[in-house]
């Protein structure tokens, strides 16, 4: 008989990741960026400036000019003035255009991921697998419809609309910049963009990619500023189309404001997203699509699933995997490529979710973080869980846009139903269950535009996005997306 | 609550629980495992992941052609993995067939590195019970100190669950030695022909409630072997039981895992999904033989600074 | 003395690969005038067979990449193309007897047109496709797929946007295909298969046949693993009439002779023509 050796029992042994940073040498900034108008770099009217400062250190990045009302005149006129070539020009051209941008992001897209990774605050692992490559995917895919707009619904030859005025927030700069532009260019329009005043410098690099491809003069102007400079874009007088991304109360106001106009206008405003969790969840992946829902770039997203709603007899079994999934979560510096969750954008959003979720504890939920360590400097906020929501809690009705998730149960599906549908918003949901046809049915009966079933925060320029209700009107994404740039062809 | 073995040997019992496990979505868990596959694992750490990975390995040579001197240069490989370097660890056990035992054993002598053997009909499985008892039988009083069964695949696919189940039950009997312990059972589950990750969710439970101490992927005789969503999918399996039941089983991901950048994607997901008890060769292990050389030439551009070539490690 | 250059040998293209035709056969190639420009290999109805093998095996996953994928993949064959400008607009001259101002022209179209179908590969569900309001608890949607290998006999005088114009819209969709080019004017097809070679697109998805249709197209109008005939390029309406017949046989998709004006923007018809509208039904209810 042989003797028995057995292995010895070994403990364990940590894997701490290194920290691996990615180079931040591949972007080449400049001091300071002045306006993109007519094809071409210019100083502001009268020499004022803002800082924009890297969220997660408080450097000041650079400098940007604030455009004042004579900037955004010159930039609508030349706009005007590009219109009549570029809605002229044949389609297979403009496309050929569209295709070049597409491709110089791709080109350069490590250098765009860095830059917005600096500006934002977003870890380089989503500016470099979610945003970048969708940025490069929006222009390519509507690239191909500016030689077959007479397949976008609007019957034969439809016409642009001209001149389009685009406000865009600071939570996607470069991709909120791409569902504006590469539909509205492709459609055969001119537009004048303003970045957000927080993320200006992707928007000014896709100007020199502009210039790289030769685009036209006028065709792309991009305007830097604050709200000021924003309303002013809205209200010109020569603009037709004015397309906003944003928060609903903004939204608000620029429908007021194009009251009485001819002006065309589409709206994608806040969220307060329901996402569903079913008992007979693919569990694992649900608890996935809960954090991959709430903590995606930091949760400053318009479609978050902020709004946990769980079917009372998995509810502690789904908070404890979710809570030990949380704890998995790694803060901090946002060019690492271990991070997964980066810098708040801002001193003032960080104040907004501070007092919100400090309304959380004062209202009675139960608040969590995991255990983690925060930078000294920046804006941080802890990846939060708050237990015992009700629809009466502030936070569960007001868009906190930040990593804060609320957790209420159910009990039936015509409970989570009425529950979702519970808010003035209605930009997205999830639903969360192995059952197909209790996926369509719910999908059926929830007042929100986009319905991601057993996923979440999924976005394709094939795909419309947009919401019902204060969530704004009017889709970004597909057909419809390119529809929202165009008008019906004068009959003959 | 700990359960042996003999405590869940009710049938009913068995397809109460598998009936209980939630689905497995398929785009989430791969969306899942490509995330983990990002990681980026530098310096300080990739010292710690290779060294960690290579005590790890499963040294294995399944081949009709294996013969005892081919045994006998894996076990010297298993003893000193890199002749150049006495502080490169020692990898976890040698893999071979039944009829080999005595010789890996013999060349392992007392040395701390395990013998694996393969039994049970491998790699099809295609025997009756009696035979495959009597080939873990064979190999465990050879000197195995752990053994890898296949599970009947056919049963499984044909909705036998209770046949797979008592032929796991049957043969971890016959891991027993005369000393009250028993030869260490790592149940290989095939993952490339059950086909979905439902299956091998159901599988590895199956599994894990019969008595295995480890639950393997493959065989690496069939196409795919070793994936990562695979292992990752098993990897919340032992994790789940252990919360469940207050045992702890161990995961082998074996075949297809050739280079040091996939052993390092497959000890993240160890990390973040089972967790750091996982983390060692008494919990996880590679079932592997041309990573051992590539963990080898990382190990050495680590510490020389300079790429290695296949002239500076030793074949076996 | 001047330097004597070397010259190409012209072959076939199966499978992401050049063979010559397993009957050691080749063709004289004139050009317009009658001066000789190649010898040609003649693909034979095994090179056929082959090259329907290697079309299948490329089908699933053709069929399987994303529409994105497709698009991008075929828009690099546009952009290499362009980068061939100069040598597909010197075939064209001496195949077609144009100007080269011409020519040029011709390799203009044929840049746009690929670009075009390019860009449908992620529409055509959206403009194909739809939800149906059927009257009871269903979800009901309609989407278009590829039919599989289709055989396309390109056109025998457009040898370079006449091939691009049947060839795009086969492929764009997700089919695979073996194209049998002009026989009088085979080499802008050549060259285009070195551009498919060093583009992107995996071999096996398009075959490329210098071959008379006459001989080849009958036992590949017959072939049971061929889904779908294109015989626009056969200009013998006998000829036409039998291989429509043949094609019968296992229900192949076929698409008429024609001579359309390949200068014009093309209808959605040679894609859809391809194409198999699937509708999935599912009960709505929790």
């Amino acid at each position: 008989m042989a003797e028995f050796t057995d292995p010895p029992v070994v403990p364990p042994t940590g894997l701490d990741y290194a920290p691996a940073p990615e180079s931040r040498s591949v972007v080449d900034l400049q001091p300071s960026y002045g306006l993109f108008i007519d094809g071409a770099f210019t100083e502001g009217s009268d020499g004022r400036t803002f800082k924009t400062v890297n969220p997660a250190t408080e450097e000041v990045l650079a400098e940007v000019t604030e455009a004042t009302e004579a900037d955004v005149d010159l930039a609508v006129d030349a706009a005007r003035r590009a219109f009549a070539g570029w809605s002229r020009m044949p389609g297979r051209e403009r496309a050929k255009y569209l295709y070049r941008i597409a491709r110089i992001l791709a080109e350069r897209s490590r250098e765009l991921a860095v830059l917005e990774s600096l500006d934002n605050g977003k870890p380089i692992r989503e500016s470099r697998d979610v945003d970048i490559p969708l940025v490069s995917q929006w222009f390519f895919y509507y690239a191909g419809w500016a030689d077959k707009l007479s397949y976008a619904g609007l019957g034969a030859n439809p016409r642009p609309l001209g001149v389009a005025a685009q406000v865009i927030p600071w939570n996607f700069p470069l991709l909120m910049l791409s569902w504006k532009i590469a539909p509205a260019l492709a459609a055969g329009n001119t537009v004048v963009l303003k970045p957000a005043e927080t993320t200006p410098l992707t928007a000014l690099l896709f100007a020199e990619i502009c210039q790289q491809a030769d685009l036209p003069p006028g065709v792309v102007n991009i305007v830097t500023g604050a709200g000021t400079t924003g309303q002013t874009l809205v209200s010109h007088p020569g603009v037709d189309k004015v397309a906003f991304t944003g928060s609903t109360d903004v939204g608000r106001q620029i429908a007021r404001a194009v009251a009485g106009t001819n002006k065309r206008l589409t709206l994608e405003l806040g969220g307060k997203a329901a996402n569903i969790v079913f008992e007979d969840a693919p569990m694992d992946q649900a608890i996935e699509g809960i954090v991959s829902g709430i903590f995606f770039n930091q949760g400053h997203v318009c479609c978050a699933g902020s709004r946990l709603l769980v079917q009372e007899n998995v509810y502690d079994e789904v908070m404890e995997r979710l809570k030990r999934r949380m704890a998995t979560l790694r803060v901090g510096d946002p060019l690492d490529k271990n991070t997964d969750i980066g810098a708040i954008n801002s001193r003032e959003q960080l104040e907004r979710i501070t007092e919100l979720a400090d309304a959380g504890d004062a209202e009675g939920a139960e608040r969590w973080s995991p255990p983690c360590e925060l930078p000294s400097s920046g804006f941080w906020y802890a990846p939060t869980v708050f237990t015992g929501v009700t629809q009466a809690h502030r936070i569960a009705r007001e868009e906190i846009f930040g990593p804060v998730l609320s957790v209420l149960s159910f009990r039936t599906p015509d409970e989570a139903v009425a529950k979702a549908n519970n808010t003035p918003y209605g930009l997205s949901a999830g639903v969360w269950t192995d059952k197909g046809s209790r996926i369509l049915a719910i999908a059926d009966r929830l007042r929100a535009g986009v319905v991601w079933a057993n996923t979440f925060n999924k976005f394709d320029p094939a795909s419309p996005f947009g919401g019902y209700k204060e969530s704004g009107y009017g889709r970004e994404g597909g057909r419809q997306g390119l529809a929202a740039y165009l008008q019906e062809g004068e009959t003959a | 609550m700990t359960t042996t073995p003999t405590d869940l040997g009710n049938a009913a019992d068995v397809r109460t629980v598998l009936g209980d496990l939630s689905g497995v979505d398929q785009v989430g868990l791969e969306a899942r495992a490509a995330a983990l596959a990002t990681r980026s694992i530098k310096k300080d750490a990739k010292r710690t992941a290779i060294d960690l990975a290579i005590s790890m390995v499963d040294l294995t040579t399944l081949e009709g052609s294996d013969t005892p001197g081919k045994v006998r240069s894996l076990a010297a490989k298993a003893l000193r993995p890199d002749p150049s370097d006495p502080t490169c660890p020692r990898v976890a056990a040698v893999c071979v067939y039944p009829d080999l035992v005595g010789t890996a054993r013999e060349a392992l002598g007392d040395a701390p590195v395990g013998v694996a053997s393969v039994a049970t009909a491998f790699p099809s499985g295609r025997a009756p019970l009696e035979v495959k008892v009597i080939d873990t039988e064979y190999a465990v009083a050879a000197g195995a100190s752990e053994i890898d069964m296949v599970i009947d695949r056919g049963a499984f696919l044909a909705g036998d669950l209770q046949k797979v189940y008592e032929e796991i039950v049957a043969v971890r009997a016959a891991c027993e030695r005369p000393d009250g312990t028993h030869a260490h059972l790592k149940v290989i589950l095939e993952t490339g022909e059950l086909a979905t990750y439902d299956n091998v969710r159901k599988a590895s439970w199956l599994a894990m409630l019969a008595g295995a101490d480890f639950i393997k992927t493959s065989t690496g005789k069939v196409s795919p072997a070793a994936t990562l969503p695979v292992t990752l999918l098993m990897l919340e399996a032992v994790r789940d039981y252990r919360d469940a039941f207050g045992r702890q089983v161990g995961v082998k991901p074996a075949g297809g895992i050739r280079t040091t950048k996939d052993a390092i994607k497959y000890l993240v997901t160890v990390n973040e999904t089972a967790g750091i008890d996982w983390m060692t060769p008494t919990w996880f292990r590679f079932g592997a033989s041309s990573l051992l050389n590539d963990l080898l030439m990382q190990r050495q551009k680590l510490k020389t600074g300079r790429y290695s070539g296949p002239d500076y490690v030793t074949i076996d | 003395m001047s330097r004597l250059d070397v010259r190409k040998t012209y072959k076939l293209y199966i499978g992401g690969s050049f063979p010559r035709s397993e009957s050691g056969h080749t063709y004289e190639v004139l050009d317009t005038e009658g001066r000789f420009l190649a010898n040609a290999a003649k693909a034979s109805r095994k090179d056929g067979r082959d090259a329907v093998g290697a079309a299948r095996k490329a089908f699933g996953g053709w069929s399987a990449r994303t529409p994105y994928n497709r698009g991008q993949i075929l828009y690099r064959v546009a952009e290499m193309i362009e980068g061939r400008h100069d040598q597909f607009t010197s075939d064209v001259v001496s195949a077609e007897g144009l100007s080269t101002q011409q020519a040029s022209k011709v390799v203009d179209a044929a840049v746009d047109r690929w670009v075009w179908y390019a860009g449908w590969a992620d529409k055509l569900a959206q403009v194909t496709g739809n939800a149906n309001q059927v009257a009871g608890p269903y979800f009901n949607l309609s989407s278009p797929e590829p039919t599989g290998v289709v055989v396309a006999v390109a056109p025998q005088d457009d040898s370079l946007l006449g091939l691009v114009s049947v060839l795009a819209p086969v492929i764009v969709s997700g089919n695979t295909a073996v194209v049998v080019t002009s026989y009088a004017r085979p080499l802008p097809a050549v060259t285009l298969s070195e551009v498919l070679a060093t583009s992107d697109v995996p071999g096996g998805v398009v075959n490329i046949l210098t071959a008379d249709a006459a001989d080849v197209a009958p036992w590949l109008a017959g072939h049971l693993d061929v889904n779908g005939l294109d015989l626009t390029g056969v200009d013998d309406a006998s000829l036409a009439t039998d291989l429509e017949a043949e094609a019968a046989v296992n229900l192949k998709r076929v698409v008429r002779p024609s001579r359309p004006d390949w200068a014009a923007e093309p209808s959605l018809s040679r894609m859809t023509a391809f194409l198999e509208t699937k509708t999935v039904w599912h009960p709505v209810g929790v």
